[in-house]
């Protein structure tokens, strides 16, 4: 028998000989037939998420590169490379070597460049994945504890990004330093204390470069890279979710197999990116430190701009005015500290609004199929309404550049950032709210009366009528999937024996959310059974 | 929150399940059920070999360039000198090498990923294949099973019975983070003063930062705006910049006239006043001056600040005026400090008052 079972080993190929090897040690059979022909379902907005995946991962990639050559010191040095027009001049050692790399070393901007793009497109890709994900409700159990993960990530990508673009100590990210110190200081009782803390002192001090370094290299990146797994490791076991369709169910999923299909799609989707970003950072410089000059705490340049994912926070702290209360010999900084703590809030209602959701419907079953936006119109109102606000602040903490590119004054543009904050989210939740009831009407007429077809027809009266096509089987299920929530009733407050009962506040709030959200303004009712047979069954489709 | 609260008739029905649960065929009961998975349908490549060949030399011809692409990345890293600039339209005048290994590097790897993806659309079976989901939650078995493991694992423990190891574990688990915390101490020196206080004293010259000469009243015309620093100050100091953060100074000379501030004028020399350049908002260096009105502009968030009237804020997010330094002249006719600044100068902090 042995000698037998020896012979098979023998014969097999190599690589089932490493497989068999492997197995032995890791079971990586029992891995494999779980997981080497899953099933992934297509849709291009799938592939935010992995846009963000691979960008992070370039990031790593080009960052272990830069640091090879990278000085985190802020010794003054004088400056002595090839780049003629800061021959001589006095900067830290980070600022020279940020130099070095650009110019002395081969290939060493481009990576810079690449490192830098890859940032700017990871941090955008997290917005628009998470949006995706948001208006298509795919944070429903029992996704949100991968939404919060996610939401980590892009917070934690912000700040990464923010000390990773600090770290060349030049003219501009040393000001993006100084607005962060100053707003530290604003923060109650605490503030100073952090501010020496952090930078070892008084700003800007000796220290910064070096401990930013470690936070941007190791800490922050290591957090995130636990999360990422994390959230790999959830969407695969929770499996993907798909849009409604002909054969696709909350009880199933309808894709192509990892192995081969999705693996080479997917693992092609990371070269296309990667190639992307290489060809942007050719053609499209990045962050040109050598043109801002090395960093002076008494000098600025105009203009100044952070990276685009801090500039909402930029936008709070420009457009809130410069209230302080001064009492018992202390100063209460609103003026900075209100922007601070509203930075927080604005990105942890997001955070919430999964559980504040889940609440409202009182649901407590998985949800795999994704809504239409449309069908949703409460939450896609919100959403809207959430980056209407967001959008603004971004305008706000540009508003000189608006200023000038537009030839507008500075003080109107402030001041419509003022009023837009507060007035442009109810005006895009209302908005938003109308769009999606028209659509689910549109739809509801659709599987009702068919499409139009275009077809012009002339009747034996003269009277002319378009024909409409009815909808095939597939579309008429598409458009009647979603589900419709009724709004949850108080109930009578008084019982059958006349004794009143008290309604908790929590209770009553969740009842007029409920309303808000399916109530009769909220949604439009899907087309019954008995509306279609009616309309079918009787003259005709018109 | 807990699921009673929801009636089951206010959530809604799984898509066209018929009550028992059954999954609804199309028809006339269901018009809008689901119809099922259609049919497979065909590509081109899987029914016309020429074209499925066309496909996998397209693929391979992709696979090719990214080789070449390589190799072009390669011999630009080798041939092209790294200072080496060139006109490219409509970029202008750019690095050559960073241009070249950008867009050898970017097409190496676009040509796999594009080869990868055509490849997997095109050749590689599209039939769509289902998959069941199974609930994430444990069924009420695996649950109780969980459960009483859980009791059984708690009871052989003995926790909750000896209180006293119970609670002296949480204390010590409680208190050891606190080393950690300690240690964070030297990460930087108390605030004590030290916002309060900058280089200036009385009888410290105002040296112009451009020149690096003492200032004389004659320097500073109507009009100009100049950038000063404490004298014995100087560039490389290693406190240079730390220093300069609070003690950099923007000089104006304004018609005494104008001046609409009394303890502004007082704190004057012949109308030329001297104001902290760092920002009272989040401490930016203000660096723009309008000379017809006096006014400062911080180009980092706005604030705006009347230099002709005690510097106060007439717009932006700044929350107090500008600090002044008290200035005169020294016997050998030299601007001089009388004093350092009466406020903190820069971004407000708690303990200003």
């Amino acid at each position: 028998m042995s000698t037998a079972h020896d012979d098979d080993r023998r014969k097999a190929p190599a690589g089932e000989r490493v497989a068999d090897w492997a197995d032995g040690r890791l079971g990586i059979y029992g891995l494999a037939k779980a997981n080497m022909r899953k099933i992934f379902p297509d849709h291009w907005s799938f592939m935010l998420g992995e846009i963000c995946l691979y960008s992070f991962i370039i990031i790593i990639l080009t960052g272990v590169y830069l640091t090879l050559f990278f000085h985190p010191s802020m010794n003054e040095i004088h400056y002595h490379g090839s780049y003629v027009p800061m021959q001589g001049q006095l900067m830290s050692e980070a600022y020279a070597s940020t130099l070095d790399i650009s110019f002395d070393v081969r290939g060493g901007l481009l990576i810079r460049q690449i490192h830098h793009w890859a940032a700017i497109i990871f941090l955008a890709g997290m917005f628009v994945h998470m949006m995706r994900v948001f208006f298509t409700g795919a944070f429903r159990k029992p996704r949100e504890i991968n939404w919060l993960f996610g939401f980590l990530l892009f917070v934690l990508g912000m700040f990464t990004g923010f000390t990773g673009y600090s770290l060349p100590d030049d003219l501009l990210s040393g000001t993006g330093v100084r607005f962060t110190q100053g707003a530290i200081l604003a923060t109650p009782i605490v503030g100073t204390y952090i501010s020496m803390f952090l930078f070892g002192g008084e700003f800007p001090g000796g220290d910064f470069v070096a401990r930013f370094y470690s936070i941007h290299i190791l800490l922050l990146p290591g957090i995130m890279l636990g999360l990422v797994v994390g959230h790999l490791i959830l969407v695969f076991y929770h499996k993907h979710t798909q849009f409604a369709g002909a054969g696709r169910s909350n009880k199933n999923v309808v894709g192509m197999p990892l192995l081969p299909v999705y693996m080479a799609k997917a693992g092609g989707f990371f070269f296309l990116v990667f190639g992307f970003i290489a060809a942007l950072s050719a053609v499209a410089t990045i962050n040109p430190i050598w043109v801002l000059g090395p960093y002076r705490s008494d000098q600025v340049s105009t203009g100044a701009q952070p990276d685009w994912y801090m500039g909402f926070a930029e936008g709070l702290i420009r457009a809130m005015p410069g209230w302080e209360i001064n009492f018992a010999g202390h100063t209460l900084v609103l003026g900075v500290f209100i922007p601070l703590v509203l930075f927080g809030l604005f990105l942890g209602a997001i955070a919430l609004y999964p559980f504040i959701e889940s609440w409202v419907t009182g649901d407590k079953r998985e949800h795999h199929i994704l809504d239409r936006p449309r069908n949703a119109p409460t939450r896609t109102g919100f959403g809207v309404a959430w980056i209407t606000a967001y959008m603004i602040m971004l305008i706000g903490g540009g508003n000189d550049i608006v200023a000038t590119h537009f030839h507008l004054s500075i003080n109107a543009v402030t001041w419509f950032v003022r009023i837009g904050f507060f007035v442009g989210p109810v005006i895009a939740f209302i908005v938003t709210k109308r769009i999606c009831l028209g659509l689910q009407r549109r739809d509801k007429d659709k599987v009702l009366h068919g499409r139009e077809s275009g077809i012009i027809k002339r009747l034996p009266h003269g009277e002319f009528i378009e024909v409409h096509e009815p909808l095939s089987q597939e579309q008429m299920h598409v458009l009647t999937a979603h589900e419709q929530y009724e709004p949850a009733e108080i109930g009578p407050t008084v019982d059958e024996n006349g004794v009143e009962r008290k309604v908790k506040a929590p209770q009553k709030l969740r009842s007029k959310l409920s309303k808000a959200y399916y109530g009769e303004d909220s949604q439009i009712p899907k087309p019954t059974a008995e509306e279609y047979r009616e309309i079918t069954s009787g003259h005709g489709h018109h | 929150m807990s699921s009673q609260e929801t009636p089951e008739e206010n959530l809604p029905d799984e898509q066209a399940a018929d009550k028992n649960g059954e999954v609804a065929v199309p028809g006339e009961k269901h018009p809008f059920a689901d119809p099922g998975l259609p049919p497979h349908e065909h590509r081109i490549q899987d029914i016309d070999e020429r074209a499925a060949k066309r496909s996998e030399r397209t693929v391979a011809l992709l696979f090719t360039v990214s080789m070449l692409s390589t190799i072009g990345f390669i011999a630009a890293f080798v041939a092209i000198p790294v200072d080496k600039s060139v006109y490219i339209w409509p970029l202008g005048h750019i690095s050559a090498l960073n241009f070249a290994l950008g867009m050898t590097l970017g097409s190496a790897l676009f040509c796999i990923g594009a080869g990868a993806v055509h490849w997997a659309r095109t050749l590689m079976s599209d039939v769509e294949l289902a998959d069941e989901r199974h609930a994430i939650e444990a069924t009420p078995e695996v649950k109780a099973k969980v459960m009483e493991d859980f009791r059984q694992g708690a009871k052989d423990s003995d926790l909750g019975r000896r209180k006293l190891i119970r609670n002296t574990m949480f204390g010590a688990l409680a208190l050891f983070p606190l080393s950690g915390v300690v240690l964070l101490r030297d990460l930087g020196p108390l605030p004590e003063d030290k916002l309060r206080h900058t280089l200036w004293r009385k009888g410290r010259q105002l040296v112009n930062m451009n020149t690096n000469e003492p200032l004389r009243p004659s320097d500073v015309a109507v009009g100009s705006l100049t950038f000063a620093k404490p004298e014995g100050l100087e560039e490389d100091d290693h406190e240079f910049q730390t220093e300069i953060a609070k003690a950099a100074l923007m000089i104006v000379r304004i018609q005494p006239d104008d001046i609409k501030d009394k303890r502004e004028l007082e704190w004057s020399h012949e109308g030329i006043v001297a104001y902290s350049k760092i920002c009272t908002h989040v401490g930016c260096p203000i660096s723009l001056y309008e000379q017809q009105t006096h006014h400062v502009l911080c180009p980092c968030h706005q604030s705006t600040f009347d230099l002709s009237d005690g510097a106060r804020v007439i717009f932006g997010p700044a929350g107090h005026a500008l600090p002044q330094l008290r200035i005169g002249v020294n016997d050998e006719g030299y601007l001089e400090a009388l004093s350092d600044f009466e406020e903190p100068v820069g971004p407000s902090f708690w303990e200003r008052g």
